[in-house]
Formats: C-alpha cells, sequence, structure tokens
C-alpha cells in the first residue's frame, strides 16, 4: 500500500509539471514581451531591459521553466505582472467566493439530481420519469451563463426578489445576506449539475438493478425496499462519488462563466482576467491551483479503489 | 501463405457480414427511438434553415447594417421600417421583424440563422478534428502500451486537470484573430484527451480479445490489424463520443463567443449575440433570449441523437438514459 500511495504521489507531481509546462509553452508562443506590458506603451528599450533583468526574462527559456518550478513548489509562486501583488495571496482571497458558490450549488445540486434520479429509475418509463428526465436533458443542455442572466432578468430585475450579482462576505453581511447574494448563482450551476447526477443516478440504478446478485436478493425473499435500500442504491452510488470529487475538483478552480455574470469575484474571475491581460504569473498560478485540485481528487480516487480492490494495485 | 491468405480473407468476411446485421439491427433500434428522431428532425431543419439563410433573410442588411452603426430605420424593399421605438429602444418583436431588432438594428432571427451556420461549421470541424487526434492519439497509447503508452497517458492527465474553459480562453488569447478557423483549433485541442482516454481503454481490451490473436497468427501485421480490427470495432464508440462532443462544442464556443474570445463581431454568433445583448436585457431581452434558446434546442437535439446512438450501438453499455 505504502509503495503504491507512493508512486501515485510522484504521477501527481509529474502531472503537475507537465501542466505547468504546456500553461508555459502557452504563454511562451504569445508575440510581444510581458516586459512590454508592464513598462507600458512610451518605454524606453532601456526601461523594457531592466523589467526584463529584473523578473529574469532575459534568461533562456528552460531556466525560467526550472525557475519557476523550484520556486512553486515552495510556494513561492511570484508576482502578478499587473497589479504587482504577490500571486499565491491573491488566489487565497479570491478561493472563500469560489468556495463559496461551489458548495451552496454542491448541496442544491445533490438534493435536487439524486432523488429525482432514484425516482426515476424505480419506476422507468412512468409519466414521472419522462418528465424528470427531459428536465435534466434541458438541464445539461442550457448555457449556464444565459440561464444566468434570464435568472437575473426574471428574479432581480422584474421581482426584485435577490439582488443583481455581486457578493457578500459572511463576515460583514451575516449567513442570510450571504446566502442572498448568493442563491441565484447557487440555483444556475446547480442546474447544470443536477441534470448530469439525475440521469447517472437513474442509468447507474437501472444497470445494477439488472444485475445477478439483485435477482438473487428478491428470490431470497427481501422485499423491494430492502433490495432497493441495501443492494442496488448503495452499489449505484459508489461511481457517482467518484464523479462527485471530480466535479467538485473542477469547479474549486474557479467557475468563469457563473462567476462573469453574477459579479463574483473569485478563482474563475482571476484566471480570466489574468489570461486577458496575458499576465503569466497569474495565469500559471490560477492554472496550478485548480489543476492542483483535480489531480489530488484523481490521487484520492485512485487510492480509495485500491483500497476496495486489492486486484488493481498489481498493475497500476 | 497462400492458405493463410484465404482464410484470413474467409475470417474478415464473416466478420464484415456480422458487422453487417449488428449494424441493420442498430439502425432498426435507432429508426424505433422517437426521441432521437425528433433531435434528427430538428437538426436538419437548422441545418436547411442556416445553408438557406440568404434566401430565408432576403431583407436583412445583417453585415452592412454593422457599418452604418445605430439607425432608427431601414429600407425594406424600398420601403422604411422603424427599428428603433420612440423611446430609442431597439423594436422588441413584431410582423416585420419576428424575433425583434438587435442594437443596431439587426434582424435577430436572420442572425440566429447566420449564427446557425458559425455555430455548426465550428463545431462540426473542431469535433472532427478531435476525433483525429483522439484516435490517433488512442490507437497509439493503447496498441502499443509501454513507454509511449505513459508519456502520452501523463500527458492526456495533465491536459485533462487543467479546466477545458480556462484553457481554452488561453488559447483563445494566444492564437488571437478570434476567426472561424481558430475557433475550430481550440475546440479540436481542447477536447480530444476524452475521447483518447476512452479509445485507449477500448483498445487495450480489444488487443486482449481471440480474434485479434487470431490475425497475428495468420500474419497480420500491426496496419492491417488496426485497419480491419480495430478500427471498425471503434466505430459505435466513435460516432457517440462525436455527436454527444458536438453538443459540448456547441456550448464551448458559444461560451467563448460570450466571453469575446471567440467569434468576433460582426460575424453573427450565438454567443456573441448574447454578450452583445447581455447589458441591454432589461429593455431588450430578445436579444439575448432567443440567441440562448437556439443553443438550447440544438444541444437538446444533439444529446437526443447522441443517447439514441449509443442505445443503438452500444446496446448492453448503459440503461437508457432518456425518456
Amino acid at each position: 500500500m505504502t509503495v503504491t500511495i507512493a508512486r501515485r504521489l510522484a504521477l501527481s507531481v509529474v502531472v503537475l509539471v507537465i501542466v505547468c509546462a504546456i500553461t508555459f509553452v502557452i504563454f511562451f508562443a504569445v508575440p510581444g514581451k510581458p516586459a512590454e506590458l508592464i513598462a507600458g506603451k512610451y518605454a524606453t528599450p532601456q526601461t523594457v531591459a531592466l523589467i526584463e533583468k529584473r523578473l529574469g526574462l532575459d534568461q533562456p527559456k528552460p531556466l525560467q521553466f526550472l525557475r519557476f518550478i523550484t520556486h512553486a513548489a515552495r510556494g513561492d509562486w511570484g508576482f502578478s505582472y499587473v497589479s504587482q501583488q504577490p500571486v499565491l495571496p491573491t488566489i487565497l482571497v479570491a478561493f472563500p467566493k469560489t468556495l463559496s458558490l461551489t458548495l451552496g450549488a454542491l448541496a442544491i445540486w445533490i438534493l435536487l439530481g439524486v432523488p429525482v434520479g432514484i425516482l426515476s429509475a424505480l419506476k422507468p418509463g412512468s409519466v414521472w420519469d419522462r418528465m424528470a428526465m427531459v428536465g435534466a436533458l434541458v438541464g445539461i443542455s442550457m448555457p449556464a451563463y444565459w440561464i444566468g442572466l434570464l435568472f437575473l432578468r426574471l428574479f432581480a430585475d422584474l421581482l426584485g426578489w435577490f439582488p443583481l450579482g455581486d457578493y457578500e462576505e459572511i463576515a460583514r453581511a451575516g449567513v442570510s445576506g450571504w446566502a442572498h447574494h448568493l442563491a441565484l448563482p447557487w440555483v444556475t450551476l446547480a442546474l447544470l449539475y443536477a441534470g448530469w447526477y439525475a440521469r447517472m443516478t437513474r442509468a447507474q440504478m437501472l444497470d445494477v438493478a439488472r444485475l445477478d446478485y439483485v435477482r438473487t436478493a428478491y428470490a431470497k425473499g427481501l422485499s423491494r425496499r430492502a433490495v432497493v435500500g441495501r443492494h442496488i442504491l448503495r452499489n449505484a452510488l459508489l461511481p457517482l462519488v467518484t464523479m462527485l470529487g471530480m466535479d467538485v475538483a473542477y469547479l474549486l478552480g474557479g467557475a468563469v462563466l457563473t462567476e462573469s455574470v453574477f459579479g463574483i469575484p473569485g478563482i474563475g474571475g482571476l484566471a480570466w482576467r489574468a489570461i486577458r491581460m496575458r499576465d503569466l504569473p497569474m495565469v500559471m498560478g490560477t492554472v496550478l491551483f485548480a489543476a492542483v485540485f483535480i489531480v489530488l481528487a484523481n490521487l484520492i480516487v485512485d487510492l480509495i479503489y485500491c483500497a476496495l480492490d486489492p486486484r488493481i494495485q498489481a498493475d497500476a | 501463405m497462400t492458405t493463410a491468405t484465404s482464410v484470413s480473407i474467409e475470417a474478415g468476411d464473416l466478420e464484415a457480414s456480422r458487422q453487417r446485421s449488428a449494424l441493420a439491427d442498430a439502425a432498426r433500434r435507432f429508426a424505433a427511438d422517437r426521441w432521437a428522431l425528433a433531435g434528427m428532425v430538428f437538426l436538419s431543419l437548422l441545418l436547411l434553415l442556416a445553408l438557406g439563410a440568404p434566401w430565408i433573410a432576403t431583407h436583412v442588411l445583417h453585415a452592412s447594417a454593422y457599418r452604418l452603426a445605430m439607425m432608427d430605420q431601414i429600407q425594406v424593399h424600398g420601403r422604411p421600417v422603424e427599428v428603433v421605438s420612440a423611446e430609442g429602444v431597439p423594436v422588441g418583436p413584431n410582423v416585420r421583424f419576428t424575433l425583434g431588432a438587435d442594437l443596431i438594428g439587426r434582424d435577430v432571427l436572420a442572425r440566429i440563422l447566420y449564427g446557425a451556420r458559425i455555430s455548426l461549421l465550428v463545431s462540426t470541424l473542431g469535433t472532427l478534428l478531435a476525433v483525429l487526434l483522439g484516435l490517433a492519439v488512442g490507437l497509439l497509447a493503447g496498441f502499443y502500451r509501454g513507454v509511449v503508452d505513459a508519456i502520452l497517458s501523463r500527458f492526456i492527465d495533465a491536459m485533462m486537470a487543467i479546466p477545458i474553459l480556462l484553457l481554452a480562453i488561453a488559447l483563445a488569447s494566444v492564437l488571437r484573430g478570434g476567426s472561424v478557423w481558430t475557433v475550430v483549433l481550440i475546440l479540436g485541442l481542447v477536447n480530444w484527451t476524452y475521447l483518447a482516454r476512452i479509445l485507449r481503454a477500448e483498445v487495450l481490451s480489444l488487443r486482449e480479445k481471440e480474434f485479434i490473436e487470431a490475425a497475428r497468427a495468420l500474419g497480420a501485421g500491426d496496419r492491417r490489424i488496426l485497419a480491419r480490427h480495430v478500427l471498425p470495432n471503434l466505430a459505435g464508440p466513435l460516432l457517440v463520443f462525436a455527436t454527444l462532443s458536438m453538443a459540448g462544442n456547441i456550448l464551448l464556443e458559444s461560451a467563448l463567443s460570450f466571453l469575446g474570445v471567440g467569434i468576433q463581431s460582426p460575424t453573427p454568433s450565438w454567443g456573441n449575440m448574447i454578450q452583445e445583448g447581455m447589458g441591454f436585457y432589461t429593455v431588450a431581452w430578445w436579444i439575448t433570449l432567443f440567441p440562448g434558446l437556439a443553443i438550447l434546442l440544438t444541444v437538446v437535439s444533439l444529446n437526443l441523437v447522441g443517447d439514441g446512438l449509443k442505445d443503438a450501438l452500444m446496446p448492453g453499455s448503459r440503461a437508457r438514459s432518456r425518456p
């Protein structure tokens, strides 16, 4: 087990280094020097050269990359070219907003998607099932930013139930003010995922219900309730937990569209602005930050599977 | 040597005939699926409307209005038509402008039709590029395993660890331009990883099957095995993936255009139409509502067709996920 964990950890680090390399390569393909961007329109070549020297941009690219990697590993993610602020603390300031958005949406989509999927799977082909699956299909097919705009128009602008975007800290506005500001973004984000989870739950349950041990369970005289609860549901929901880990990890890296429609100053907006401004350290920082969550989620899922099924270790 | 060839031809024929009947079964299953057919009908209609846009929306100056900037009136068949109401707001849906006019007096319906051309073209070509890349990498990694697989798999892991929208935005800002081709390239480059991973797993299991072993024993080379025995077995997953991924590509293209890094105005795209109307959705809701509905209906249709294909081509794989 220890060997497996060590192997997986090493692989995760390799993947993170490749993520940095991909980002680095993409951004050094950009025409124009970052130093020119920092120096401004009317800077003399001397100023540009000075800035390049100070930031180490005059050194060979592989050396710059190596320096970035070693610094990043020690927690020094550099300074933004645009705001001159350190990257990691800036990201950590934005993170609670993204976390708030993700966790609230998560609660809604699980409470909505999974029960709908279960009820559908219990009566496949029924009117309820048809309606629910049409709803789920619409949910996964909507552009998130568009439904966000519709919600703003309807619930904020016309009805005035919710504020027009913006974000409130818990510390300042209290839990109710915080939730009041986040309600529309939560629902917007949750509808999309609720659709996926309803479909997945239903498909998983129907898949498991066809298996032999389920027939055995019925044959030995268990009630439908017991079979569904103890045998079908438990096994059907296991893959959903994997999916959940990955989805949450993705969202913690920032929900660019939802954040931008509702004006939430989270990681997504930070990354989006950084990319537009060619702020390489901030881009590297936000991409790396997002990737860490995804790689971590992968690692945890892998290890859980290893623990559950010893056969997997052999061919890891 | 001669015997070996004749045997392999017979085996190939047998397999071909089995595939033909499997295909007929699949076609029957698909034809019985009313939801998938409805999706097909909608997509065909949309395609016709998109192709026929210049004939359907004849009276609209959809590109030239851009140069004329803000206008109160435009000439339609020699008669002036109001495009901005007395309050200075674009006219909403009426007899002349079925879905209303946008901020500079362009017909929203006409722009949606022209936008359909862009959206369908971009997402189809983007999907095609992703399929080619995913197929190449999936085959290489799955068939040759070893070091090739290790390197490609880590690269795929890394690509998949970068949130897809961020990757797309990053590529968009590097490639700039915002032309149709740039967006095609972006969609292809960010979407192939998932397919590559699925195909790799399929190939890994296929290459251990008896019929591959038999072909190899009969002296078939790698290229022949890949082309005659592996590829035909991947056609189902490929088609299903391509359809579902096209749905995703329509959404992704619209998101990029909405964020201002996809298709650039004045070329209409459903995403940039929503973005242009976004600031005015309180007074001119039709500018944002209708392009969004177009996206929604198209993506729903593609998902219906994709689900239908999945049930038809990969029967045992999943319980039907649709009504």
